[in-house]
């Protein structure tokens, strides 16, 4: 989460551009309190799915707090992203029973092969990695949940076999793709 | 005015001042990292502070204490010691100490309170805590060392206290907890530029106003 302790300087580009202008509209639904702040993040965040720079200068500025408490608050929880999701989601467990079965060394690995931090995204938007709290099967730790589907006693040599799959998956359906353009 | 009486010597001081702030103006050094003289409400979280006061059972924290008429005070008994011992070897546990490179040099708080607790600057017996966080981080006008502060939060109050609204805040939880800088907009505009007052209540040499910025006084209210 380094890069988010420091200076915003905001260039919106149009995708940016046209989630601020939904959650102007957003903010007008909310009186402006405090009280508020968590409630209105918990909103952007449903509605976007993470909480860009400038939306959040958009609430600091609604609520006539500062930016830093803003961001200070929006870092604290775990729930809050900062970063898009990518096409595949990937939660690593750290949860005490997959914590104690090494998911840490399994969520190393994730950012390691991706060059990313948790709670970050690649930046072709093909992936993003975030820890989570017990995911409900201990008995498989330590557990990384892939998209929807939950792999258990994942080793780190099944991390690379992950991503093997994903490019096999890839090239797949680039072929059918090329495929059903030549037969158009 | 009242009189207490701190490890057998009679002092004077102002109603209303903490018995920190009493015992500092009167000569006696009691460790502390996160008092600032008049903030209201003192956040206790150093726990460097602690007295033993007659009529209280366990030590206390020197900070949140008022002075009143005829309070009986000693600062250096065997309870007292040890949860300053403990209380510094954990923040120990997080600040790299490396005396070469450190922009505090002599006038180091810590070394203060080494010294006063007779304890080294290590962490030992503790272990040095590994934080997954950066080496220095650019904070526009400021460097920002993560391995060296404390979190004592006096620049992230003052800050507050100056501006209204603060560009320095806490960042993230636990462990990750850092002190993280947001400023919008165009920063020739930041108050920064005539302020300075974070890096100079920093106690430790994790904040520190960049070269080219230094013309600024540095204002403590
Ligand atoms: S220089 Fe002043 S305004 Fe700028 S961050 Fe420090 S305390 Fe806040
Ligand atoms: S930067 Fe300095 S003043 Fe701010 S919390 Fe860290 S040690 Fe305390
Ligand atoms: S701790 Fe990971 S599934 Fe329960
Ligand atoms: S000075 Fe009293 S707890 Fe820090």
């Amino acid at each position: 989460m380094a890069e988010l302790v420091c200076m915003t300087v905001f260039e919106s580009d149009p995708e940016e551009r046209a989630v601020l202008e939904n959650v102007a509209a957003m903010l007008e639904e909310f009186e402006k309190q405090r009280g508020n702040l968590i409630p209105i993040l918990q909103a952007i965040q449903d509605k976007h799915s993470y909480l860009c720079g400038g939306a959040m200068e958009m609430v600091a500025n609604h609520l006539d707090v500062a930016l830093g408490e803003v961001y200070g608050v929006a870092t604290f929880y775990n729930q809050f992203r900062f970063h898009p999701p990518g096409r595949h989601q990937i939660k690593v467990c750290l949860g005490t029973a997959c914590h104690v079965a090494g998911g840490d060394i399994i969520l190393e690995n994730f950012e390691r092969k991706l060059g990313i931090k948790d709670g970050e995204t690649t930046p072709d938007r093909e992936y993003s990695v975030e820890r989570v709290a017990c995911v409900g099967c201990c008995a498989l730790a330590p557990v990384a949940v892939i998209n929807d589907t939950v792999e258990g006693h994942i080793k780190p040599s099944r991390v690379e076999g992950i991503f093997v799959q994903f490019q096999v998956e890839r090239e797949r359906e680039e072929r059918e793709e090329a495929e059903r353009e030549s037969s158009e | 005015m009242v009189k207490l009486i701190v490890d057998g010597k009679e002092i004077k001081a102002d109603e209303g001042r903490s018995v920190l702030q009493s015992c500092i103006e009167n000569g006696m050094f009691i460790p502390n990292m996160c008092f600032i003289k008049k903030r209201q409400h003192p956040p206790a979280s150093c726990r460097l502070c602690f007295v033993e006061i007659d009529g209280f059972d366990p030590p206390v924290t020197s900070c949140t204490e008022e002075v009143r008429e005829g309070l009986v005070i000693r600062t250096d008994t065997a309870a007292v010691r040890r949860l300053q011992r403990t209380a510094f070897k954990l923040l120990m546990s997080a600040h790299h100490c490396e005396p070469k490179h450190c922009p505090v040099k002599g006038n180091c708080q810590l070394i203060r309170i080494a010294k006063h607790l007779n304890v080294g600057l290590t962490p030992k017996p503790l272990e040095l805590l590994e934080r997954d966080v950066e080496e220095e981080v650019d904070f526009a006008f400021f460097t920002y060392y993560p391995f060296r502060c404390v979190l004592c939060g006096k620049c992230v109050y003052i800050c507050r206290q100056i501006n209204g609204h603060n560009l320095l805040t806490f960042a993230n939880r636990g462990f990750d907890t850092v002190i993280a800088f947001f400023g919008s907009g165009d920063p020739a505009r930041f108050p920064c530029h005539r302020c300075g007052a974070c890096a100079s209540i920093c106690p430790t040499g994790a904040l520190v106003r960049k070269p080219e910025c230094k013309r600024a006084s540095g204002v403590t209210p």
